[in-house]
């Protein structure tokens, strides 16, 4: 009877372990992320058919630890002679003509306790890709990295792969050459790479 | 004995946390698209009471954590008594001819990427008005840079184009520092030379290397 009883507890404590570690992790809570935006606004379109460079909108990533959502402005700058009359861009005049905010719903966020920036690692020549993946192709941005505590130190243990020349941090068809590694090597010392590891890197 | 184990163990009462199991699953596998906001469960001090920046106030009237500044104040640092810097014109309100910046190399590449991120989309990388938005429902045609009239515009006219706005052009002071405003004048005034030179411009020493 015991027997039986520990036989059995142990599957349920698997079981319990497994459904903690796997349905509790960021990347089942997390990933994935794709909520419903105000306005059908596509990066497919934007970014990838029309080229635009991402720093065209998101104008602080270069400079400040928020890469920030485009003002009702910027879509202004082409939607005034760029389809005045479509029913989809109707909230954006709604916006330009009230001058409120639009409400975009924020996707990624790492909890107030971490520290992020966006300026120190795209002036590293860390890609937009490492973190937010072909941003390019998403008709609506989808969230497809944990950004786990886990995920940081990852990248940070061990940049080597993601270190890019700097004119080519927002080119979303990078790929690592195949001496990136050596490459890489002369990046970190060109540009004194050291990311934090230790707790008051991200934990201030 | 073993045996007798596993006969208990696949005892109906115990196939009973098999829907348990099954339920788990049905929750899905990690990295599907889902649309409500993400449940941490634990949420420690996740969401703190704290206003962060882009974030929405329920304090303000107009709902917004940035503020504006008070209606005619200045902050400091941003009097820009420079007028030929910071507005292009000087102190009689014409157009400054020549760039209010030392002309250098990094100038100018900087000023290249800048031109590429803002201005490439509309006038395209080589400033002859056939942007990529030409191609889709964008009825007015961007200018060219290579023109007589657009040459003969003064740097600072360019400047104040960019600050500024023009007719059907919007203005670009919001997404571009002035800095980088006077990079990208410098750089559409070599855009201009590029395609607009004539053999004398090149230095006697690279002009074999054309002709070849
Ligand atoms: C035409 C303007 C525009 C361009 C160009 C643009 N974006 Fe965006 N981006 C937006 C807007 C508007 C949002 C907010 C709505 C949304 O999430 O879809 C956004 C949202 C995002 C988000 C999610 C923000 C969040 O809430 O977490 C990421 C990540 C992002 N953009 C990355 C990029 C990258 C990478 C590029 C370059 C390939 C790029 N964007 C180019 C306008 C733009
Ligand atoms: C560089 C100019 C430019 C900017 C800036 C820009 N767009 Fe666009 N947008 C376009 C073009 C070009 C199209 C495609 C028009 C076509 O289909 O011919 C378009 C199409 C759209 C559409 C689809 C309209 C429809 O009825 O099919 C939406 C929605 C949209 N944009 C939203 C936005 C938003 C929101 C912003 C600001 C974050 C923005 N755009 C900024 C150029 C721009
Ligand atoms: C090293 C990883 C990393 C890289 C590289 C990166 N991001 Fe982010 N991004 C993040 C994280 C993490 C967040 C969430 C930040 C937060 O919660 O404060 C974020 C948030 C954002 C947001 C929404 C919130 C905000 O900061 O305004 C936008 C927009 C964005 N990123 C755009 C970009 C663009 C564009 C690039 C490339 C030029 C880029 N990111 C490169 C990790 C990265
Ligand atoms: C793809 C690689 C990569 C990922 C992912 C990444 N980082 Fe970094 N991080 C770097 C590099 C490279 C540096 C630059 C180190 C330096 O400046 O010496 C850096 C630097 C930093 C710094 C120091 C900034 C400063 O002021 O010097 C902080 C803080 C930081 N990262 C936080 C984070 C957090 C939080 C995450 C996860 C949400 C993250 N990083 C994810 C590569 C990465
Ligand atoms: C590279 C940046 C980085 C460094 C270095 C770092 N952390 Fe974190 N830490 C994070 C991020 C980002 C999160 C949020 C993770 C999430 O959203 O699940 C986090 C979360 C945590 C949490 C809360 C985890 C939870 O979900 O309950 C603790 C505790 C913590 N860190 C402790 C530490 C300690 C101790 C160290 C030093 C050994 C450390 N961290 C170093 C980025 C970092
Ligand atoms: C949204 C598309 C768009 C963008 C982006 C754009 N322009 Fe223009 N630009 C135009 C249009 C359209 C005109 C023609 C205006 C008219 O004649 O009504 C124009 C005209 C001009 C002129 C000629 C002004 C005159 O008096 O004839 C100059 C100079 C100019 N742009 C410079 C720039 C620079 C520099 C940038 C980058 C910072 C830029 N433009 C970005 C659309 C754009």
């Amino acid at each position: 009877m015991p027997l039986i009883a520990g036989g059995v507890g142990i599957f349920v404590l698997a079981g319990v372990v497994f459904g903690v570690t796997y349905f509790g992790s960021p990347k089942f809570t997390d990933v994935g992320y794709r909520p419903i935006q105000p306005i059908a606004y596509s990066h497919k379109l934007h970014a990838g058919d029309l080229g635009m460079d991402c720093r065209y909108c998101h104008t602080a990533v270069e400079v400040s630890a928020k890469a920030t959502v485009p003002p009702t402005q910027t879509c202004m700058n082409c939607h005034v002679i760029c389809m005045p009359e479509s029913e989809k861009l109707l909230p954006v005049r709604d916006s330009w003509a009230k001058k409120e905010a639009l409400e975009w719903v924020r996707v990624h966020k790492i909890p107030d306790y971490a520290v992020f920036d966006h300026s120190a690692h795209i002036n590293r020549g860390v890609g937009c890709t490492s973190c937010h993946g072909r941003i390019d192709q998403m008709e609506v941005v989808m969230q497809v990295q944990p950004l786990s505590m886990g995920w940081c130190l990852n990248c940070h243990r061990n940049p080597d792969m993601h270190l890019r020349p700097l004119d080519q941090v927002t080119n979303m068809e990078w790929i690592a050459p195949d001496d990136q590694l050596l490459l890489a090597e002369q990046f970190k010392l060109e540009r004194n790479i050291n990311p934090p590891t230790d707790c008051t890197g991200c934990h201030r | 004995m073993i045996f007798n184990l596993f006969n208990n163990w696949i005892s109906p009462k115990t196939m009973s946390i098999v829907p348990l199991l099954l339920a788990v699953m049905a929750m899905g596998c990690q990295g599907k698209p889902f649309e409500k906001p993400p449940i941490h469960p634990n949420p420690n001090m996740d969401t703190q009471n704290r206003y962060n920046p882009q974030s929405s106030s329920d304090f303000f009237a107009d709902g917004m954590t940035m503020r504006m500044p008070v209606p005619g104040t200045v902050a400091q640092g941003e009097l820009n008594e420079n007028s030929a810097y910071y507005r292009g014109v000087d102190d009689q309100g014409n157009f400054v001819t020549d760039n209010s910046v030392e002309l250098t190399d990094e100038l100018l590449l900087r000023g290249q990427a800048r031109y590429n991120i803002y201005c490439s989309p509309c006038h395209s990388r080589v400033g002859d008005g056939k942007g990529i938005i030409t191609q889709y429902k964008y009825p007015i045609p961007p200018t060219s840079f290579h023109s007589d009239i657009v040459r003969q515009m003064d740097d600072g006219y360019f400047f104040s184009v960019i600050t500024n706005g023009v007719r059907n052009m919007p203005s670009y002071k919001h997404q571009i520092p002035v800095d980088d405003r006077w990079a990208i004048v410098a750089y559409v005034r070599a855009l201009q030379h590029s395609q607009n030179a004539s053999l004398s411009d090149i230095p006697v020493a690279a002009r074999q290397e054309l002709s070849r």
